[in-house]
């Protein structure tokens, strides 16, 4: 039977198994919308501006681990769309964008709202496509879907005139995909593991480094198994957070700028480093001339121009960390390194990275460890970026996977409150408390209309320090404490949030907290709590810009180093 | 590091954008193509890339497996080691008078090259060879004054049997595949 565009899309999204997309109407997609009515089974949640679209579709999918749905229309609709598109490639997060473009005649002559997002996107998809008939949308849906969803995960935008929505053609949605350039290597090399599983069993200080590819192959109880067979430290980078219990005796925490100091230490002094579905970001190695010295370096990863980018590489394995982890660990001959954790030990009482200062004042550190203890772990914990996510990483404690959302890659500022909103929506069961800088959240503060509007049970805390915090950390340390242009005064949260209809509450003092946190939980529905936290606290460790993971400063200098660039 | 000019020889589907997002890669990465040639191929469908790059071995590799990312990129390998034959093809327009006409001829004899078009004050040659060949009639015939050059770029075919980017039809990679050139690269045992 011959239908219209509009209904060949809704109907392949049902056979995705779509339930929620995040959206923004216009004119380029009115013709989509006007077939909504007849699937109600497609959820559509009105955002505020399409940034958040994007988020929100990221924060379901890391929080459900299926793909994201967002929508846009053309032109300012698509670009509006852009940072969460960048936002999900670099953390390696299927989801799948949508826009509206202008009708086919119109293509390429500057019309109205006629913007190239297949030409701006390029470069922060993992691929996109300009449909020109309606007869390729089943298939290229399907495409869509594959893609962002294997192998490495990753955005696909799907391009779609007006007309090509209004156009009929015949609907059959395809059983499966054939991609000739596209077939993710998903098993190891058997005699690359053999020589992984040498190099491990020889190790006198290994260290395992994980990374969010452990949570995205759900590979949690193999790493498990290898760290327990082997006995190896775990250290997680900041994605990687959650793949393995912070409970376990084998967790080290997290480790770079503003890592542990052992985890870092323990790097540095390791011989064997297993690095398992981590990319080598910057931000986790420090200098990466001076990273991990000593170590000889296994490295998993399924994608395979990840393998020695950043850092030499010893033995390279490409494939699913699942399955490379099954066989890997059958060779692993059990064993201790009872010398090492001695010294790991001493070195996590040397170094003791989790401390909360005596302060009569209130201290966000304060905030995130009370959420932890009245939550009591079991939450999906949302985080702006600077030093609100960073607290958030250190000072709550992370047993499960996917428990920890937050903006790596990119860096986003404003990711929050959307990225929680998607997360609640994928998991409605679940306690999400969203994490918010002061000056993130007016970033995508307007959400907060769509959470009232949806009643979208989300708790949020604003960490309001009156700072660009993190960045402001950067003045004091290594600016000469010049705050420049990084203080803000903020509205009254409390009276915004009650504006669009949620309830909220000022906590200043730090006896009020647990109650506050209390209170929150009880609530039915959405709440936000304004914290006003010790303006100047700043986050340790920190490992200064230039400087390798060794150096990191753990207590605050009143005179430090050289300014940077 | 030392940076050599590498031959990368791509099989890329018949798709709008694909130069696009190769080009693109490219510049985001840091590289300057020095010369891009694309044809059709044996298969419909599918498009043969030639892109002559310079850089060291490492970086080269990197910005293979990125354009090997690109979903439309069916196969990119870099044959630069396996001595390739390379040729490319060039057309120029050389001024000629009555008195440097066959002067010019006899040059163009000698490179095995071609006149293609003759008109009262010039010559059209078609040269075909590796890039010296063309340097080197180029700078022959400087001295009559060239008018204009159209070059295509490389294009190469490793010698032998080897077809590095031979696909058949139908057949899918079996499981586990063999090494990534990244994975065969790497040290021997320990
Ligand atoms: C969109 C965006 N703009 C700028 C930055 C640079 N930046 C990183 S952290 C930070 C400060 C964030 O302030 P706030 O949201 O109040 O969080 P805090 O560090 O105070 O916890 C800034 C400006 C960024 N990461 N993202
Ligand atoms: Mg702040």
């Amino acid at each position: 039977m011959k239908k219209t565009g509009a209904q060949i899309l809704c109907e392949s999204l049902i056979k995705e198994g779509v339930e929620v997309i995040f959206g923004f109407p216009g004119g380029a997609v009115l013709p989509l919308y006007d077939a909504f009515p007849q699937y109600p089974q497609l959820r559509h949640i009105l955002v505020r501006h399409e940034q958040g679209a994007a988020h929100a579709a990221d924060g379901y999918a890391r929080a459900t681990g299926k793909t994201g749905v967002c929508l846009a229309t053309s032109g300012p609709g698509a670009t509006n769309l852009v940072t969460g598109i960048a936002n999900a490639c670099l953390d390696s997060s299927p989801v799948v964008a949508i826009t509206g473009q202008v009708a086919t005649p119109f293509i390429g002559k500057d019309a109205f709202q006629e913007v190239d997002i297949t030409g701006i996107t390029l470069p922060i998809t993992k691929h996109n496509h300009l449909v020109l008939d309606a007869k390729e949308l089943a298939r290229v849906v399907k495409e869509a879907f594959y893609i962002a969803q294997t192998g490495r995960p990753g955005p696909v935008l799907i391009d779609i005139p007006r007309d090509v929505f209004q156009q009929e053609a015949e609907f059959t949605y395809p059983g499966k995909v054939s991609l000739s350039g596209y077939k993710p290597t998903l098993f190891g090399h058997p005699s690359q593991i053999k020589r992984a599983a040498g190099m491990i069993n020889g190790a006198e200080h290994p260290v395992i480094i994980a990374g969010r590819g452990v949570i995205i192959s759900k590979a949690f109880a193999e790493l498990r198994e290898l760290a327990e067979k082997a006995q190896i430290p775990v250290v997680t980078t900041l994605l990687g957070i959650g793949c393995f219990p912070e409970a376990h005796v084998l967790s080290f925490g997290m480790l770079g700028m503003h890592g542990m100091a052992y985890a870092n230490k323990a790097i540095d002094n390791a011989d064997v480093i297993a690095a398992i579905g981590m990319r080598f970001d910057d931000r986790a190695t420090g200098v990466v001339s001076a990273f991990a010295p000593q170590a000889r370096i296994v490295h998993i990863d399924i994608d395979p121009a990840e393998i020695g980018k950043n850092v030499r590489v010893d033995v390279p394995i490409v494939g699913d960390i699942k399955n490379v982890l099954e066989v890997l660990n059958e060779q692993i001959i059990p064993r201790d390194h009872i010398e090492w954790f001695h010294q790991l030990d001493q070195w996590r009482r040397e170094h003791p990275a989790i401390e909360i200062r005596e302060c009569e004042g209130l201290l966000p550190q304060y905030v995130i460890r009370q959420i932890y203890e009245v939550t009591q772990g079991d939450a999906i914990i949302v985080t702006g970026v600077g030093q609100n996510q960073m607290w958030a990483a250190q000072f709550f404690f992370y047993d499960k996977p996917n428990s920890l959302i937050s903006s790596g890659g990119l860096g986003t500022m404003g990711f929050e409150l959307p990225a929680a909103i998607g997360a609640k929506v994928g998991c409605p069961d679940e306690t999400v408390w969203c994490i918010a800088g002061d000056g993130g959240f007016q970033m995508t503060i307007q959400e907060l209309a769509t959470i009232a509007q949806e009643n979208i049970a989300v708790k949020i805390a604003i960490i309001n320090n009156g700072y660009l915090g993190m960045v402001r950390q950067w003045q004091e340390l290594f600016y000469g404490r010049r705050y420049v242009h990084t203080q803000l005064s903020g509205p009254d949260f409390v009276k915004i949030a009650e504006a669009y209809g949620l309830a909220a509450l000022r906590v200043r003092d730090k006896r009020e907290v647990t109650a506050a946190i209390e209170k929150a939980m009880e609530h039915q529905g959405p709440f936000l709590i304004d914290f006003i936290v010790e303006p100047e606290e700043n986050v340790f460790p920190i490992v200064p810009p230039g400087a390798t993971l060794v150096e990191a400063l753990e207590l605050p200098r009143p005179e430090i180093v050289t300014p940077l660039t | 590091m030392v940076t050599t000019k590498h031959t990368l020889v791509a099989l890329v589907e018949d798709k709008p954008g694909v130069l696009n997002r190769m080009a693109s890669l490219f510049r985001r990465r840091n590289f300057n193509i020095e010369s891009i040639a694309v044809g059709h191929t044996e298969q419909p469908s599918l498009s043969r890339m030639t892109v002559v790059v310079e850089g060291d071995n490492a970086k080269v590799e990197q910005v293979r497996k990125q354009l090997d990312k690109v979903i439309e990129v069916v196969k990119i390998v870099d044959i630069t080691e396996d001595e390739p034959v390379a040729r490319e093809l060039a057309l120029l327009k050389v001024k000629a008078t009555a008195s440097t006409r066959s002067e010019i001829i006899q040059i163009v004899d000698i490179f095995r090259a071609n006149i293609v078009d003759v008109s009262a004050d010039s010559l059209m040659v078609e040269v075909t060879g590796d890039e010296e060949k063309v340097d080197s009639l180029l700078e022959l015939l400087r001295g009559f004054g060239i008018r204009e050059i159209a070059r295509t770029g490389r294009i190469a075919l490793p010698r032998g049997g080897i077809a590095p980017l031979l696909v058949e039809e139908g057949k899918k990679p079996k499981q586990p595949p063999k090494p990534l050139p990244s994975e065969a690269e790497s040290p021997p045992n320990w």
